[in-house]
């Protein structure tokens, strides 16, 4: 049977809070921990078939097209089994939920590190050798600057209502800035990689990847085969952050040279190869014009950001995706204008849009709340709306005011706007900042079969992935909860195509998307046993393996004699037109920034957030936790450099993209706002909390370096160069 | 070349290139799996061991010099069932997300614990001359050549602080 | 990694006109997986006699083997030599300290982005080839002591202590044992950028030497873009003896600036005598970067060195 739902209609039923296991919201372990501390959990490269061979990439040093490639030396050595250069092969990865091929043809260079060819020997040593021997000639072609240059601004990305002009002109305070970020890697700890195996004319393979029902069809159509012809396996995924969303070269290629030399072929990335060929997250530029009345009421916003990114790519960072909704204000001019580079493709990092955007924004609040002489919290609580004030529907949740409240009472505040450069500790100057958390919220399609046994144990099935997520703990938490039995008594299986399609990971939908497939397939197991026992679903109490309704308490094995199975089938609908929906948050943080070099350090930060029913109290906090680190990153020390003359990567390796290390991070606090449900989402009053933590974190540091120094860094990451520069010698 | 390495305490012998660095002896050749390969450069920590009692990065030496060294792998330390206490602090700190850089981190803190008990000093200690404590920003330190990009760093340093804090009882217990 | 042949070395003599040599392996092995490093022979000095750290002349003797860890936890570096503790431990990672030796570390190479990338131009790794940090990114790179060839930095904090410490390398080659100092051990790219130290073609450094602790306070200042695990944008290992109210003498050596481990006479000279004043500091600064340049991306090196070389001398000469 199949249960199937639509969300066209609120759902205030609120069921998960009928159930009576209790296993759901609580701060369970995750149920993958024993084997991720153990060394245990496989990942991509980790189940190597007898007589795997091992494929390396040859980079394109230069844009251009190839001439010729001088492969000779790389025959000649022992053990080198063939060099791969088939039309099929990517020139990057496919954009998420893409459902087909990128572009292809590695002729065509179109940014440096392109790869261009796959070396295959017997052993990686000499796959790595001959791949770097591999002579490349290439010649000049048309190709897109190495810089952003010429804009295009495509007419339906841009909008307007009222007259912002006249608003900024009659606005007591205002502010207009421009305001820069760099572009971004996603730098998950395990780089991308794939194993191909073919049988026949079926392939199977394991790959690093998040979104698996459309990385099949991304996959198939690369290699021109047919969708049903091919398994992914994906169990164990470590990090995405967004870089693993498509397919990827090393998927295509792998299956392309697994298929020339009939063995199986293991492809995976350097980390080179992960900073150059893998997504990289746009830079912008940002103009934000505010206005705002002498009490901070905002009249007119004006955000207009510039991006960039390969020719023939549709993505473009989203930049001011919240900005028509965060903030009051009736003027309002939205502007998006996109260049094309000869640089790394750019695509999904954590949070795209509201990464960048809420963070500019939110440092343009900050001087707005400094212009008004306002207190940054209050400034934002004057200018919560009471609905959408661009498309004029209602919020499906709006908790804002209550992120802001609770966590600057969390954090200890300081309200009484000390003047910047006024706290000082020997060399260092300390100052707090803060910003407001908002993230869009989406449900993807999604489905999952839950198996219940007369043995008091399940099994959910999806080909949902975890990415680090806390998707295994979540899924085992909801049907736990919706079968009452103890979450040992629940197996869950994920990242493998042939088990029913999930939502995949990406855009925070994971979570609510393929829960809510689990949670219906656990409705039409509950309705099966309410049948078999003679009472109305809503009449029945399940836990501990019992069935209860009627003041009878039976053991499942005596409601049932056999498996019982049930599809959950969840599908977005008319809620996410009709209402407006969002997650929330507030973040403070107080930084002690060197008054001789510069240096930042964040003393502490805390996050108050709000994304529905939280499904897993500890996996919800950590995902929180990792945003505001990446947006320490992005504050702080993250910037892929990009050289002025070829636009190639300058720092493709971790020593030199800084992501933040262990001693760059205090004790972060997080407070999860437990209580709200939010209706209109899905049937689980759940939304997705993965990438709130990042959207606007990095601006609670810069407001507070400012706050401590006086300086105002509008061109990130707050590097200690730009904070020195701003201090007196 | 053969090598004969002691991993875990049982030896393995490995035919391998001359080129093969422990890292990829332990993945490619011996399916130890649970060293992971991040950057293979010494910038990120995933793939570090226990050699001779002490942390390394295992991708920056090769398996040929490390004859007669006693290695240790995550495998050796503990698995589901019954895990070390620091592995179990892990998960009980959600110490980690996505897991790939777990089993170097563990492999890390159980060899900085040794270091702080033999007193080594780190950057951050303010007497170089004194004992060494396991402060917050002492345990940050020491572990920031394991990148973590989940970034559970904050839940790492409460799952090695819990575990040193047992392990302190468990031996005052004992005493 | 190109093919190699492998052998070991249980006695100095084998280590001496033998292949390219791998103790740590830190460095050498990150760069032959790169490609810039292209030994045919590899010569494991692992077994060698060299990781003790004995008392010599009133100072220390630290063999070529010494682990960077097992330097910075001595009993008498941290003691008497703290300067030296400090910069260690400042560097790299726990892991890589345990791996990288006292001798590899002093022949550590630089970070140059384009020294590390086989495909662009760089003279230090091809000769003749160009340098591609001229007119690209240049962070990391040198403000003093460069050449139109070469602007790359020497990356170790190890050895600015020991450059500050007046330290020597011991040296054995066919022809028998020497000692250079440490002052005159590196050299400045010039118009040869891949010549980087005295070591000649088959030589092996045993050893380094410390004279006797110096008088005063010691102390090693670290600037980098992350609070761990990163290379110094600027570094000082300053040591300052007061007599007086006035500076006895001072030993200053600073790091991720240049192309060597930088020292300069002429600075501790004007510090000499004088009474610490904001004026005096400014003066030793303006002498230290008299000659530096900027190349765009590291011009923030020039008022940082001279913000942190101050604050190094106030610490230093400030009781407390």
């Amino acid at each position: 049977m199949t249960i199937h739902t639509r969300m066209d209609d609120a759902d205030r039923r609120n069921r998960l809070d009928d159930m009576a296991q209790g296993v759901l919201s609580t701060a369970m372990d995750r149920p993958d921990g024993p084997l991720k501390v153990s060394g245990r959990a496989p990942y991509a490269h980790e189940v190597q078939p007898e007589g795997m061979l091992h494929g390396v990439f040859v980079r394109a040093p230069r844009i251009g097209r190839v001439v010729s490639l001088d492969d000779a030396a790389a025959r000649a050595m022992d053990g080198v089994e063939t060099v791969v250069t088939d039309d099929r092969l990517l020139r990057n990865p496919a954009q998420g939920t893409a459902n087909e091929a990128p572009v292809q043809g590695p002729r065509e260079v179109f940014y440096v590190g392109q790869p261009i060819a796959l070396v295959v020997a017997r052993t990686f040593e000499t796959a790595r050798a001959a791949a770097l021997s591999v002579g490349v000639e290439i010649a000049d072609a048309e190709r897109a600057p190495v810089a952003p240059q010429d804009y295009d601004s495509p007419d339906k990305k841009q909008s307007s209502q009222g007259d912002l002009d006249a608003a900024m002109r009659d606005a007591a305070v205002t502010v207009d800035r421009m305001y820069t970020t760099p572009a971004h890697s996603s730098a998950p700890m395990e780089p991308h990689a794939a194993i191909a195996e073919w049988d026949g004319d079926r392939l199977t393979l394991r790959g690093s990847l998040q979104m698996l029902k459309f990385n099949r069809n991304e996959l198939a159509d690369s290699l021109g085969i047919d969708p049903k012809n091919l398994r992914i396996l994906s169990p164990y995924v470590g990090g995405g952050f967004g870089s693993k969303l498509g397919v990827a070269p090393e998927a295509v290629a792998a299956a392309i040279a697994a298929q020339e030399t009939g063995r199986p072929v293991g492809v995976a990335l350097s980390r080179q190869q992960v900073f150059e060929a893998t997504m990289r997250r746009s830079e912008t530029r940002q103009r934000v014009r505010l206005a705002a009345d002498a009490e901070g009421r905002l009249t007119g916003i004006g955000h207009d950001a510039w991006v960039s990114n390969l020719p023939d790519e549709s993505y473009s960072e989203p930049v001011t995706q919240a900005t028509p909704f965060t903030y009051r204000g009736e003027n309002r001019v939205i502007g998006h204008h996109v260049a094309r580079v000869s640089r790394t493709c750019a695509g999904s990092v954590r949070a795209p849009g509201e990464a960048v955007g809420i963070t500019v924004f939110e440092i343009a609040m900050d001087e707005l709340a400094h212009a008004a002489g306002i207190d940054p919290v209050e400034l934002r609580r004057r200018n919560i709306p009471d609905r959408d004030p661009t498309k004029d529907i209602p919020f499906s949740s709006n908790m804002l005011a209550q992120a802001l409240d609770a966590g600057a009472a969390a954090f200890g505040w300081d309200d009484s706007r000390p003047a910047p450069g006024s706290r000082r500790e020997g060399e260092w100057m300390i100052g707090q900042g803060m910003a407001s958390a908002v993230r869009v919220n989406n449900l993807a399609e999604a489905k999952a079969r839950v198996t219940l046994n007369p043995d008091g144990t399940a099994l959910v099935e999806t080909d949902m992935t975890d990415i680090g997520t806390g998707s295994y703990a979540i899924l085992t938490q909801i049907a736990a909860e919706m079968l009452g039995l103890p979450p040992e008594r629940v197996e869950v299986r994920l990242g493998d195509t042939d088990l029913p399609p999930g939502s995949g990971s990406g855009g925070s939908v994971g979570a609510s998307s393929s829960g809510s497939a689990v949670f219906l397939a656990c409705q039409g197991v509950r309705e099966r046993l309410a049948e078999a026992m003679g009472v109305a679903e809503t009449d029945l109490t399940l836990k501990d393996g019992q069935a209860i309704a009627d003041n009878r308490s039976t053991p499942l094995g005596d409601v049932i004699d056999g498996p019982v199975e049930a599809l959950g089938h969840i599908e977005p609908g008319k809620t996410s037109k009709a209402v407006r929906q969002a997650t929330w948050g507030a973040y403070f943080a107080e930084v002690a920034v060197n008054s001789v070099t510069g240096e930042t350090r964040v003393r502490r930060m805390h996050g108050t957030f709000a994304a529905g029913r939280i499904l897993n109290a500890k996996t919800a906090r950590s995902q929180c936790l990792g945003g505001m680190t990446f947006g320490i990153g992005m504050a702080l020390t993250e910037e892929l450099m990009h050289d002025a003359r070829d636009g190639h990567v300058v720092n493709r390796d971790l020593a030199e993209y800084h992501i933040p290390v262990n001693a760059d991070v205090p004790q972060i606090t997080v407070e999860l706002l437990m209580e709200e449900r939010d209706p209109w989402t899905n049937p689980m009053q759940a939304k997705g909390i993965g990438e709130l933590g990042i959207c606007g974190a990095a601006a609670a540091i810069v407001n507070a370096i400012h706050q401590a120094t006086g300086v105002r860094v509008r061109d990130l990451p707050a590097t200690l160069d730009k904070v020195m520069a701003g201090l007196e010698d | 070349m053969r090598t004969t390495l002691t991993i875990n305490g049982a030896t393995h012998d490995v035919d391998a290139d001359p080129r093969t660095t422990l890292l990829d002896a332990l993945r490619n050749h011996l399916g130890l799996t649970g060293t992971k390969k991040g950057c293979d450069h010494g910038q990120c920590g995933a793939c570090t061991v226990i050699a001779d009692g002490r942390r390394i990065n295992s991708c920056l030496t090769l398996a040929c010099m490390m004859d007669g060294v006693e290695i240790t792998t995550i495998e050796g330390l503990g698995e589901p069932g019954d895990l070390l206490p620091l592995q179990d602090a892990f998960v009980r700190h959600d110490g980690y997300q996505c897991g790939y850089c777990t089993p170097g981190q563990i492999c890390s803190a159980t060899a900085m614990l040794d270091e702080v008990a033999q007193g080594w000093p780190s950057v951050v200690t303010d007497d170089l001359t004194g004992d060494a404590s396991l402060t917050d920003a002492e345990i940050a330190e020491r572990m920031s050549g394991n990148l973590c990009r989940c970034a559970a760093y904050p839940n790492i340093v409460d799952a090695i602080k819990d575990a040193a804090d047992r392990t302190a009882d468990q031996r005052e217990a004992a005493e | 990694m190109t093919p190699f042949d492998y052998d070991r070395a249980t006695e100095v003599t084998q280590a001496i006109d033998a292949g390219r040599i791998i103790a740590g392996g830190t460095n050498l092995l990150d760069l032959m997986k790169l490609g810039v490093e292209t030994p045919d022979r590899l010569t494991d000095i692992n077994r060698l006699d060299l990781k003790t750290i004995e008392e010599h002349q009133g100072g220390l003797r630290i063999g070529a083997l010494v682990s960077n860890s097992d330097l910075a936890a001595d009993a008498r570096v941290r003691r008497d030599w703290p300067v030296l503790s400090r910069a260690l431990l400042s560097g790299a990672s726990g892991q890589l300290r345990n791996m990288a030796t006292t001798g590899g570390n002093l022949l550590q190479r630089t970070r140059c982005y384009y020294f590390q990338d086989v495909s662009s131009p760089c003279n230090k790794r091809d000769p003749g080839s160009g340098c591609a940090a001229m007119g690209g990114a240049t962070r990391l790179h040198a403000i003093l002591g460069g050449s139109e060839h070469c602007i790359a930095t020497h990356p170790s904090d190890m050895a600015v202590a020991m450059q500050a410490l007046d330290a020597s390398v011991e040296i054995e080659g066919r022809d028998g044992a020497r000692t250079v100092p440490l002052s005159r051990f590196y050299l400045l790219p010039g118009d040869r950028p891949d010549i980087e130290t005295e070591l000649e073609p088959g030589e092996l450094i045993t050893a380094v030497t410390l004279p006797p602790p110096p008088p005063g306070r010691q102390t090693y200042r670290k600037v980098r873009d992350r609070a761990s695990y990163a290379f110094a944008l600027v570094s000082v290992a300053g040591i300052v003896a007061m007599e007086d109210g006035r500076i006895a003498q001072a030993a200053l050596a600073f790091g991720g600036v240049a192309p060597r481990p930088w020292r300069d006479p002429e600075v501790e000279t004007a510090l000499a005598g004088r009474e610490p004043t904001a004026e005096t500091f400014d003066a030793a600064a303006d002498i230290l970067l008299r000659d530096a340049e900027g190349h765009g991306g590291n011009d923030f090196k020039i008022p940082l060195l001279r913000r942190t070389l101050r604050a190094v001398l106030t610490d230093l000469t400030t009781e407390g």
